[in-house]
């Protein structure tokens, strides 16, 4: 932790940007998967720093932007059913489901409990016997083990009022539906380190050869960004295509095994839909059978939903780098944090929200100041 | 509902519906305390409620709290604060040895700030209706001759300066209310700033707005400033002090800490030919010993908050939405 000065060291900074503006000879299009890095390149003003033949296009990677509306339906249903309490990361609670969320949940006396680890919603789980306890489970690779292992730990020490609402995805699978679409522009992938973190580089390799694609494994703090920027764009200018891992301080190339084991022991793959994308094969992770029991899906029985997708919202294509938040109509008009048509600008990881939080002032006259910014008491 | 984070709901509901309700001009300055004219004496009169868990954290309780919210309040109007009211509010059950407790905090934090609590007034609610105790204080202070404070004053060219590390309340009470462990116990920096706010009306009256940056943080501080001032303002990030078990615990939760909350800090806009002056006399002070310019008023971007970022970009700084929401990973 003391390190996080020393990664956005402005000296180093500019070494390496220097350094990629040497590099570059002609126009380049890198996807940043993760919705992390897109806060940190957006927060901190790396794409204006960048030389403008490097163009950074924002990926699938934000866990609360590609949760199905579907799925969001299912845990607004069953936080509002009585007996249950249940438990989430925070930034879900914002995120709109079909005309309501879990804020709005919790106003109407459903019990809602924003929690900081999966743990604490076991602890909660053991502390109401009576109560029927939901675990919010999203997220990509870098959550998945630790939902799967509180699943695992429910079992040893016999805890049944407790389950999970399971919708974990998986990256590369995603990397690879972006490379098969046929308006797909990017020539390099920043793969995200937290995810190789757990799972290792191994998934790489294939994905990199098959669509002859540069992946560079890169960190989340800005000296991690230019670094990965710099070693993409050095691969692109020789015309190579090889996964480069630039984040060996947390990833080696096979991965976290202890945590790796933990999802092959709880979870299954499976095809999952991501929220504006549609289905992707093999994308996602369920319950095994063998933690059935443990689903809320499965306990909760949830059926006759009817989902409604806001139609103005263009979120899909901005997921896909198809679209630049700001070139959508409803951009800061009528979707703006305070009334959001999707997740991408509600969750502090969505890429709507970055342009709309940290951008403004650069994007077109239509996009001026909203009720967010006047005054308080 | 978000609407008690400080944020832009909180606006929302003020705007919409308290304002139309009360009217008033005293209100419609939308200061931290009124200033009002009463028998020739001007005065800043203020009120805050403290509803805050654990009653008992790292560096302070609910009794300071209730005590230094509202002297902060009047000293950001660069009034002498004077007295206080107090009400409690119990929740059935709450055991008397705590009310002693948070009694003899809240006494101690008036006598430390030069108050006296005048009057006070005492409810309980039936269990199940409270968290254990909630206070109001309101309080009334002397607002000095050739002092005027106000958003309105701000010019392009003031001098932005924090009176010291930002952050540390609303990590301390994360890491005591969320039972997180961040390596370090932080502690929380509630003070009273009247004293402060003294010293530095002894280098010059002509100060132009004072802010005590508590719910929404610094963030949200700045820009009602620049919202109700019609100025830009532009901070440059590398300039806020932020101590690193703060914005070590941030990271972790991905918090940004320009959002988070202080209780004893203050940030200033100051005429550019005072700067020097005030910004010595606050460092000679023990509680703006690190006091820090951290940026300017600007004529650009009228009524935005604009952060130079310490690689060279530049972002805008919103005014938050509600609360903070810790992020997934």
């Amino acid at each position: 932790m003391k390190y996080i000065e020393e990664f956005q060291d402005p000296a180093l900074a500019e070494r390496l940007l220097d350094e990629i503006r040497a590099a570059v000879t002609r126009p380049w299009a890198l996807m940043e998967v993760c919705g992390g890095q897109t806060h940190t390149i957006i927060r901190h003003g790396i794409d204006q720093l960048l030389p403008d033949e490097v163009e950074l296009i924002h990926g699938p990677g934000c866990p609360v932007c590609v949760t199905p509306l579907e799925v969001i339906d299912k845990a607004l249903e069953i936080a509002s059913r009585p007996g249950v309490i249940f438990c989430s990361f925070g930034d879900m609670l914002r995120v709109p489901g079909t005309g309501r969320d879990l804020f709005q949940v919790r106003g109407e006396g459903g019990d809602v409990r924003v929690v900081y680890s999966p743990l604490d919603a076991l602890r909660v789980a053991q502390q109401n016997p009576d109560r029927e306890v939901v675990f919010f489970g999203i997220g990509f690779e870098t959550t998945a083990p630790p939902n799967a292992m509180t699943v695992y730990q429910a079992r040893r020490l016999g805890i049944p009022n407790f389950s999970l609402l399971v919708s974990h995805v998986r990256v590369p699978p995603a990397i690879e539906a972006i490379m098969r679409s046929p308006n797909c522009r990017v020539q390099a992938f920043l793969a995200a380190g937290h995810v190789c973190s757990v799972m290792g580089t191994d998934e790489y390799p294939g994905l990199a050869e098959r669509y002859r694609v540069p992946i560079v494994v890169t960190g989340f703090e800005p000296l991690d960004i230019l670094e990965g920027v710099r070693r993409t764009v050095l691969q692109l200018e020789r015309g190579e295509h090889t996964v480069d891992n630039a984040y060996p301080r947390a990833v080696r190339p096979e991965g976290n095994p202890a945590a790796r084991a933990m999802l092959a022991d709880v979870f299954e793959v499976t095809d999952r839909a991501w929220r504006g994308i549609g289905v992707i094969p093999d994308s996602g992770w369920r319950l095994s059978s063998r933690y059935r029991e443990y689903d809320a899906e499965h306990r909760f029985q949830v059926t006759g939903i009817d989902t409604r997708e806001p139609a103005a919202c263009r979120s899909g294509e901005v997921l896909q780098g198809l679209l630049k938040p700001h070139e959508c109509e409803a951009f800061g008009t009528v979707c703006t944090p305070r009334t959001p048509l999707g997740a991408t600008m509600v969750s502090s990881e969505g890429a709507c929200a970055a342009y709309y939080l940290y951008r403004r002032l650069d994007l077109p006259a239509a996009v001026t100041r909203s009720p967010e910014g006047s005054p308080v008491v | 509902m978000g609407h008690g984070g400080g944020g832009a709901l909180s606006a929302e509901l003020v705007r919409e519906v308290f304002a139309p309700a009360y009217g008033g001009p005293a209100l419609s300055a939308m200061g931290d305390s009124a200033a009002v004219e009463l028998g020739g004496a001007r005065l800043a009169f203020s009120t805050d409620s403290f509803v805050v868990r654990p009653l008992f954290f790292p560096g302070g309780s609910i009794g300071d709290l209730a005590v230094n919210g509202t002297v902060n309040d009047l000293a950001m109007s660069g009034a002498r604060p004077a007295y206080l009211s107090c009400g409690f509010i119990l929740e059935e059950g709450v055991e008397t040895e705590v009310v002693r407790r948070v009694a003899e905090a809240l006494g101690a934090a008036a006598r430390a700030a030069g108050v006296e609590v005048a009057t006070g007034d005492t409810k309980v609610v039936e269990a199940g209706h409270g968290d254990g105790v909630f206070i109001n204080t309101s309080g009334i202070g002397l607002i000095p001759r050739g002092v005027d404070l106000r958003p309105q004053r701000v010019v392009p060219g003031d001098v932005v300066i924090v009176s010291g590390p930002i952050g540390v309340h609303g990590v301390a009470i994360m890491s005591v209310r969320e039972g997180l462990e961040f390596g370090v116990e932080i502690e929380s920096d509630c003070a009273a700033l009247a004293g402060l706010v003294e010293a530095m009306l002894a280098v010059t009256e002509d100060l132009h707005v004072l802010r005590d940056p508590t719910r929404g943080g610094l963030a949200a501080a700045l820009n009602e400033i620049a919202s109700a001032s019609g100025a830009g303002v532009v901070v440059q990030e590398r300039s806020v002090p932020v101590p690193a078990p703060v914005a070590n615990a941030c990271a972790v939760l991905g918090l940004d800490p320009m959002y988070v909350a202080n209780e004893g800090k203050l940030v200033a806009f100051v005429p550019r030919e005072h700067a020097d002056a005030v910004l010595a006399a606050m460092r000679a002070h023990p509680l703006g010993r690190e006091a820090a310019v951290i940026g300017e008023a600007v004529d650009s971007h009228p009524g935005m908050v604009v952060a130079r970022t310490g690689l060279g970009g530049t972002r805008v700084v919103d005014l938050p939405l509600g609360e903070q929401l810790p992020r997934i990973c």
